[in-house]
C-alpha cells in the first residue's frame, strides 16, 4: 500500500486545565482524521473559528506539539516520535511552515535576509557560491528580489512583503508540504489576493501541498480544493469545496457561511441571530459540540455524539445525514 | 560608534556618566606613569595638605595622594571588572540555558539559582575575609565577589529566554535548520544584550560597593592600593583626628564619584534601552 | 436631515521628535465630510489610511503628538454647534457618554479588569446622572436584557466573559445613555464570523431604536455593507471617494475603490481575481500629486504632480481622481 503523504487518523489533543481541585480536560482536537496522497498536491483548508482547534491541529502537523493519542504520521512515519536529529535532517527539509504574523516570524534585530541564506545553508540546497543565485530564484518566484530585501530588517518591510518572504524561506528547502497558519489574517484586504494567488500558483508549479488553515472562508472557497470545516476540536464536515461551501450541509457550516459578510449589497444578512445562548460553555462532552445552538437539534444529539456520514460527495458529523 | 553619539547628546545623565568615567579613566591610564611605585612609603614629605608638588597631599606614610589614587582605582576597577566577567558570564550562560532546555534541566538548575540568591552575601564576605585575613588577594576577592553575585541577573535572563522561546521567529529558526546553540546566540542574546548592559553596570556597582566595605573594614588585601584600602589607611592613622583631612577626603569623594558616574550611566542607558522606545526607533529609522 | 457632525479641511498630523530626529506623520490630510443625524456613516481603508486618526480627531480626544494644524470638526447638538476642539473641560464631560460615545477596537480598554461590570456601569452612568447603585443596577439589567445579555454579566469581572460578549457588553456600556453619535472603531475584527454577525446586528437596532449616528470605521466592506448608510474611502489621509454603500458598492468610480471592491473573494466564482500591486505609502512622505498615482493603473501625468480635487459625479456621490474630471467619466 502506498503510504499518503499526510495521515492523520483519529488525531486527539487533550489538554489539562486545573480549576480549583478540579481538573478539567479539555479536547482542542477530537478524533480529526484526513488524508493528503503524495501526487496529487492540492490545497488543503482547515477552517474554524477560535477556539476550533486548527492552530492546534497546526502545531501537531509541524511536529511542534504531540498528539494525545491517534495517529499522525508524514510519508508512513510518526511526526511525534521523531527526535531531534531526524527532525533537523529529514522533515523540516520537507515540511515548513508559514506563520500569521509576518513580523513576528522573523527577529526585529535581525536582518531578514539573514534567515534565507541559513535555511540555505543549513540544508545545503546547493553549493554555497550559489547561494545568491538560488535564494533570487526562490524570491522571484514570491514576486521579490535579493535587491529588494537585501540587508534589510523586517519592519523595514510591508506586510504584504514580509509574508513574502516567509514564503519565499519556506520555499527553500523545496518543500512537499506547507503549513500556512492564518497566512493572510493580518494583511489589508487587498493585499491577501496576491498571497492566495501565489499558493494557487505554488500548488501548480512547484507541486507543492498546502494545508491553508483560516477563519475567512472567503479566501478558503477561493483557493482550495478541499475543506476541512472544525467546530471545538471536531471536523464536522470534510469534503471538495465547491460541495462543502457551495452547499453546506452541517447545520454548523451553513450557519458560518450565512454569517459571512459580504460586500454586496443584494447580499446582505437577511435574519437575525440570537447569541445570547451561544455563550454557554460548550464543553459538554456527550452529545453533539453544536447541540446548544443547532437550528435543527434534535433530542439525539443531545446524548450521543454523531458520526461521520457520506452525503454528497462529503463527509458530515451530523445525525440529520444518518 | 552612533548610538553612543546619540546618548551624548540627548541624554544628559549618559552624557555625565560617561564624563565621570572617562575621567575614571584617565586616572587609571595615569596609574602606568605614576613616579611612585605602589609601595613605596616614605617617598615623599610626610602629612603635607594639598598643593602645588602633590595636588591631594601626602599620607602619613610619605605617600602621594593623588598617584596613589591612581593605583587605587585601577586595582578597584581591576577587581569590579573582574568580579562582573565572572558574574555576568555564568549569570547568561546558565540563565539563558536553563530557559531554553526547559523540563528537568531548568528545574534543577532553578533550585540551583535559588540557593544561591538567599545567601547573605555581606556577612558572608566578612566572614570569609575575616578568616582568610592576610591571605585573601585581589584576584580572590574579585572571583569571590562574581560567584556571589550571578544568581540574581540570571533569573532575568532566564525569564527573558522563556517568553523568546515561544516566539513564532524561534520556530522559523528552528525550521530553518539552525541548532539549538546557534539559536540561543543568534536569536535570543541580541534580545538580553540591553538588559546585559544594564546589568554590567550595575554588577560593577557592587563590587566596588563591597570591596570598599570590605577594605574599610580592613577585611582585604591590605597590603595593595584600592579605594578602600586607602579608606582603611586613612582612617588607621587617624586622619580625622589629627586633621588631616584630604587624605580620607581624596578616596571617600573618589569612591563616591565612581559610583555615581556608573549610576548615571546605567540610568542613560536603560532608559535609551527601554524596549517600548527602542523599538519606536527603529521604526523611525525603517519606513523612510 | 441636518448635520451632526462634520470636518472641514481637516488637517491633523503626528508631529514627533525623539533623540534628534523629527517626523511628521500627515495622517489626515484636509478632510472634509459631513454625517447626516440619524445615518450610520462607515469609514473604510486600509492600515495605515488614517481613519484611526480621524476618528480619534472627531472625538476630540486629540494630545500631542496628534495635532490639528489646519481645518475644523464642528458638532451640532440640538442647533447648537459646537466646535471640537475649542471644549471647555465641563463641555467634555457633558458631551462625553451622553451625546458622543466610543466603541474602541479592544474591549479591555474600556472595562475596568478590577470591577464587576455592574460597577462599571454604575460608574459611568452616575457621572452624568446621579443615581443610587440600586436604580443603576436596575437600570442596567433592563438595558442587558433588551440587548439580548444574560443576567449574570452583570456581576461578572471582564476576563470572565468571551471575547463576543465582552464587546457586546461594551457596546452597551457606550449606548447605555443613549448617546445621539456613537463612534466605532473596528468593532468586529477580533471576533468570530458568527458573533461579528450578532454585534453588527446589534448595533443596528441600537440606531433603529434611537435615530442615533453611528460614524463606523473598519476595512471590512462586508461589514459596511451590511450596516452604513454611506461610505467614505480614506487612502492614504485622504478621502477619495463617498457615495451610499450600494453606489460605492456597485458603481465605484475611483480606481482605488475599484481595485478594492474586485479584489475581494466572493462565493459565487472561483475565478483568478487580483490583488492591488504595490502598497499604501508611508504617511510620512507620501507620494507628489494624486497619493495613489504610484499604483494606479490608469495613471495621467498629471496625477504625478497635481492633487486631484473632490468632484461630485452623482446624487451624495463625491470622487477625487483627475480621471472623473478629466475625460467626465472613469
Amino acid at each position: 500500500m502506498p503510504e499518503h503523504l499526510l495521515e492523520a487518523n483519529n488525531v486527539t489533543k487533550i489538554f489539562d486545565i486545573r480549576q480549583g481541585f478540579v481538573t478539567k480536560h479539555f479536547h482542542a482536537v477530537d478524533q480529526a482524521s484526513f488524508t493528503l496522497e503524495k501526487d496529487k498536491p492540492e490545497i488543503f483548508t482547515i477552517a474554524g473559528e477560535s477556539g476550533s482547534g486548527k492552530s492546534t491541529f497546526a502545531k501537531m502537523i509541524l511536529g511542534m506539539d504531540s498528539p494525545s493519542s491517534g495517529k499522525l504520521q508524514y510519508q508512513g512515519r510518526d511526526v511525534s516520535s521523531l527526535n531531534k536529529a531526524k527532525k533537523r535532517n529529514w522533515f523540516y527539509k520537507q515540511v515548513q511552515p508559514v506563520f500569521q504574523d509576518p513580523f513576528a516570524a522573523f527577529s526585529p534585530l535581525k536582518r531578514i535576509d539573514s534567515y534565507l541564506h541559513e535555511t540555505f545553508h543549513n540544508y545545503k540546497m546547493a553549493p554555497a557560491s550559489e547561494a545568491d543565485s538560488y535564494i533570487n530564484s526562490v524570491l522571484n518566484q514570491v514576486g521579490l528580489s535579493i535587491a529588494e530585501i537585501k540587508g534589510r530588517y523586517p519592519n523595514e518591510l510591508s506586510g504584504g512583503q514580509a509574508q513574502r518572504v516567509a514564503i519565499a524561506r519556506a520555499l527553500i528547502t523545496k518543500p512537499s508540504l506547507i503549513v500556512a497558519d492564518e497566512p493572510v489574517s493580518m494583511l489589508d484586504a487587498s493585499l491577501r489576493m496576491s498571497i492566495v494567488n501565489m499558493f494557487r500558483k505554488l500548488k501548480q508549479d512547484n507541486g507543492v501541498s498546502i494545508i491553508y488553515i483560516t477563519h475567512d472562508l472567503a479566501t478558503a472557497y477561493y483557493s482550495a480544493d478541499r475543506i476541512a470545516v472544525m467546530l471545538r476540536g471536531w471536523i464536522v464536515e470534510i469534503g471538495p469545496v465547491e460541495h462543502v461551501l457551495g452547499n453546506p450541509k452541517h447545520p454548523y457550516t451553513q450557519n458560518l457561511k450565512a454569517s459571512i459578510p459580504q460586500a454586496d449589497p443584494d447580499k446582505t444578512w437577511e435574519t437575525k441571530i440570537s447569541l445570547a445562548d451561544m455563550e454557554i460553555a460548550e464543553f459538554s462532552r456527550t452529545g453533539c459540540k453544536f447541540a446548544a445552538r443547532c437550528p435543527a437539534v434534535m433530542e439525539k444529539c443531545k446524548s450521543e455524539a454523531p458520526k461521520d456520514y457520506n452525503v454528497e460527495g462529503r463527509n458530515v458529523k451530523c445525525f440529520l445525514y444518518e | 560608534m552612533k548610538t553612543i553619539l546619540d546618548l551624548m547628546r540627548y541624554s544628559p545623565p549618559f552624557r555625565y556618566g560617561f564624563i565621570i568615567l572617562l575621567l575614571t579613566l584617565i586616572m587609571v591610564i595615569l596609574s602606568f606613569f605614576s613616579p611612585y611605585e605602589p609601595d613605596d612609603r616614605r617617598a615623599v614629605p610626610r602629612n603635607e595638605p594639598p598643593s602645588v608638588e602633590h595636588i591631594l597631599g601626602t599620607t602619613s606614610q610619605g605617600q602621594d595622594v593623588f598617584w596613589m589614587l591612581t593605583f587605587a582605582i585601577r586595582n578597584s576597577l581591576a577587581l569590579a571588572g573582574l568580579a562582573v566577567l565572572i558574574g555576568r558570564g555564568i549569570g547568561v550562560l546558565l540563565g539563558m540555558f536553563s530557559g531554553y532546555m526547559g523540563g528537568t534541566i531548568d528545574r534543577i538548575l532553578s533550585t540551583l539559582v535559588d540557593s544561591f540568591i538567599v545567601i547573605p552575601r555581606l556577612p558572608l564576605l566578612i566572614l570569609i575575609a575575616a578568616i582568610l585575613r592576610g591571605q585573601m588577594t585581589l584576584v580572590g576577592l574579585g572571583v569571590l565577589l562574581g560567584i556571589l553575585d550571578w544568581a540574581f541577573p540570571s533569573k532575568r535572563y532566564r525569564s527573558q529566554v522563556l517568553s523568546l522561546r515561544e516566539r513564532d521567529f524561534t520556530h522559523t529558526a528552528t525550521f530553518a535548520g539552525m541548532p539549538t546553540f546557534k539559536i540561543i546566540v543568534r536569536e535570543h542574546l541580541p534580545f538580553i544584550v540591553p538588559f546585559l548592559l544594564a546589568d554590567i553596570v550595575s554588577g560593577f556597582l557592587f563590587a566596588i560597593g563591597i570591596e570598599v566595605t570590605l577594605a574599610t573594614l580592613g577585611l582585604a588585601d591590605m597590603n595593595s592600593q584600592t579605594i578602600g584600602t586607602a579608606i582603611y589607611w586613612g582612617n588607621y592613622y587617624q586622619a580625622l583626628l589629627t586633621n588631616k583631612v584630604w587624605v580620607l577626603a581624596a578616596p571617600i569623594g573618589v569612591s563616591i564619584i565612581i559610583v555615581v558616574g556608573f549610576y548615571l550611566l546605567s540610568l542613560g542607558l536603560t532608559q535609551y534601552l527601554d524596549p517600548r522606545t527602542r523599538l519606536a526607533r527603529l521604526q523611525v529609522k525603517g519606513t523612510a | 436631515m441636518n448635520t451632526i457632525v462634520n470636518t472641514q479641511d481637516l488637517k491633523a498630523y503626528y508631529i514627533t521628535k525623539a533623540y534628534g530626529v523629527e517626523r511628521t506623520v500627515k495622517a489626515v490630510d484636509n478632510v472634509t465630510i459631513a454625517i447626516e443625524e440619524g445615518e450610520v456613516y462607515g469609514l473604510a481603508g486600509e492600515s495605515g489610511c488614517g481613519k484611526s486618526t480621524l476618528l480619534k480627531v472627531m472625538l476630540g480626544e486629540f494630545q500631542p503628538p496628534l495635532t490639528v494644524v489646519g481645518g475644523s470638526v464642528t458638532y451640532n447638538f440640538d442647533g447648537q454647534e459646537k466646535n471640537a476642539a475649542s471644549l471647555t473641560e465641563e463641555d467634555r464631560q457633558e458631551i462625553r457618554w451622553s451625546k458622543v460615545s466610543y466603541i474602541p477596537q479592544g474591549s479591555m480598554h474600556v472595562l475596568n479588569p478590577v470591577r464587576r461590570i455592574q460597577d462599571t456601569f454604575h460608574d459611568f452612568i452616575v457621572t452624568h446622572k446621579p443615581m443610587s447603585k440600586r436604580e443603576t443596577f436596575d437600570m442596567t439589567r433592563n438595558y442587558l436584557r433588551e440587548l439580548g445579555l444574560p443576567e449574570k454579566v452583570m456581576r461578572s469581572y471582564p476576563h470572565q466573559l468571551s471575547g463576543g460578549m465582552r464587546q457586546r457588553v461594551t457596546i452597551a456600556l457606550a449606548t447605555i445613555l443613549w448617546p445621539k453619535l456613537i463612534f466605532a472603531d473596528e468593532p468586529t475584527t477580533a471576533l468570530d464570523v458568527v458573533v461579528q454577525r450578532g454585534v453588527i446586528q446589534l448595533l443596528k437596532e441600537i440606531q433603529q431604536k434611537k435615530n442615533s449616528t453611528i460614524v463606523l470605521i473598519t476595512h471590512d466592506l462586508g461589514v459596511h455593507a451590511n450596516l452604513a448608510d454611506h461610505i467614505g474611502v480614506l487612502y492614504a489621509g485622504k478621502l477619495v471617494e463617498e457615495a451610499p454603500t450600494r453606489t460605492i458598492l456597485t458603481k465605484p468610480r475611483h480606481p482605488y475603490t475599484q481595485f478594492l471592491i474586485k479584489s475581494l473573494p466572493t462565493f459565487d466564482e472561483r475565478s483568478e481575481r487580483e490583488g492591488i500591486p504595490g502598497r499604501p505609502p508611508a504617511l510620512d512622505h507620501p507620494p507628489s500629486g494624486c497619493r495613489f498615482h504610484t499604483r494606479c493603473p490608469l495613471l495621467l501625468e498629471k496625477c504625478k504632480t497635481l492633487e486631484p480635487e473632490m468632484f461630485t459625479v452623482g446624487p451624495e456621490h463625491r470622487v477625487a481622481c483627475h480621471l472623473i474630471t478629466e475625460v467626465g467619466h472613469a
